[in-house]
């Protein structure tokens, strides 16, 4: 018993928590790199006004839809059963996590270019310089906000903030309880990701995400077969530790499949 | 409204990459949930079976881009 909850509950809200929180860093820090380009070229307080918005935004919106979700009934007395629920959580996020896994694998071994925090945040700023030469400048006294600056950071916060909320909905759907575990791994990556961006004001290139990347695909994989075989009535030897086995299963097939793509000569793609 | 296609667009690419390897995932669920539902409900072995599927799929997917992008 670990803090009053049986091992295999605690497997299944520390299995949740970490894959929540690891697939939401990656997305906050691509959220991350743009907003400090955007910053660094065009000042920080539209960029940082923009983001903060996005955030705000995506609050009121998860703050408006989250009690209506909570109110649709998916356990116990329920028209929809549970075990569709399941299934269609599971599908989805088997279908992310594969994706992931697919494109890591052919990262590692040299078929499609790394993802290069680094470089995205110089092609970002580039970018934008570019856009400054040709857009007609608006007006942009002390006071008033850089309107191309505001809105990178709002788009691109809203679109990768939108991930996360998916990412812990999807977590959260899959059991009792989950939805709190989920919440705060995302929350827990947003922090440290704000907090590392706050120190550092450069991009995050000391975060492992090619690494991040691949072991949230193994993740993904497992949580999603997991729960489509639950969904379709499958019975799993161990029960919910199956998520481990599963999780070894994709990584041995994954780690398996690297060198043996590597070994042909590789014409890498971005 | 330019943020809201982006986001539509951008969730769509979250769960499909190639076209035929999410097609692949797809079609091997439904058969697995029509079928094992029948026949294999409560089997110990439906869920390997799942996971063996799947990793065939990836595994497939996964050197046929290497075929095609080698020669």
């Amino acid at each position: 018993m670990i803090l009053g909850l049986g091992h295999l509950e605690a497997t299944r809200i520390g299995t949740t928590l970490v894959a929540a929180f690891l697939a939401s860093l990656v997305e906050c820090v691509e959220a991350l790199t743009v907003v400090l380009a955007v910053g660094s070229v065009r000042g920080w307080r539209s960029a940082l006004t923009g983001a903060a918005t996005a955030f705000v935004v995506l609050a009121g919106i998860v703050a408006a839809i989250g009690p209506l979700l909570m109110r649709i009934p998916l356990h116990g007395l329920t028209r929809i059963p549970f075990h569709m629920v399941q299934l269609v959580v599971g599908a989805m996020i088997l279908l992310f996590g594969m994706r992931w896994l697919r494109k890591a694998i052919l990262r590692w071994s040299g078929l499609i270019a790394m993802h290069d925090e680094e470089a995205a945040f110089v092609r970002s700023a580039e970018a934008i310089r570019e856009a400054e030469a040709s857009i007609a400048q608006l007006p942009n006294g002390t006071h008033s906000l850089d309107k191309f600056a505001f809105s990178a950071a709002f788009n691109i916060t809203m679109l990768e903030g939108t991930e996360v909320v998916f990412v812990v909905i999807a977590f959260g759907a899959g059991g009792a309880g989950l939805l709190l575990p989920a919440s705060l791994g995302a929350v827990s990556a947003l922090l440290v990701v704000a907090a590392a961006g706050f120190a550092l004001h450069r991009p995050l290139a000391r975060v492992p995400e090619n690494k991040l990347k691949f072991m949230v695909g193994v993740l993904l994989s497992a949580f999603g077969t997991f729960w489509v075989g639950e969904g379709m009535g499958a019975v799993w030897a161990g029960s919910d530790l199956a998520i481990l086995w599963l999780m070894a299963a994709y990584l041995v097939v994954a780690l398996c499949l690297v060198p043996l793509c590597r070994s042909r000569p590789a014409t890498v793609e971005g | 409204m330019r943020w809201i296609k982006s986001i539509v667009r951008e969730l769509y690419g979250l769960f499909v990459d190639d076209g035929s390897f999410a097609g692949a995932i797809a079609a091997w669920l439904i058969l697995c949930v029509v079928v094992m539902s029948r026949v294999a409900a409560g089997a110990r072995w439906a869920g390997p079976v799942l996971f063996a599927g799947l990793a065939l799929i990836l595994i497939q997917s996964v050197l046929r881009f290497a075929r095609r992008h080698t020669k």
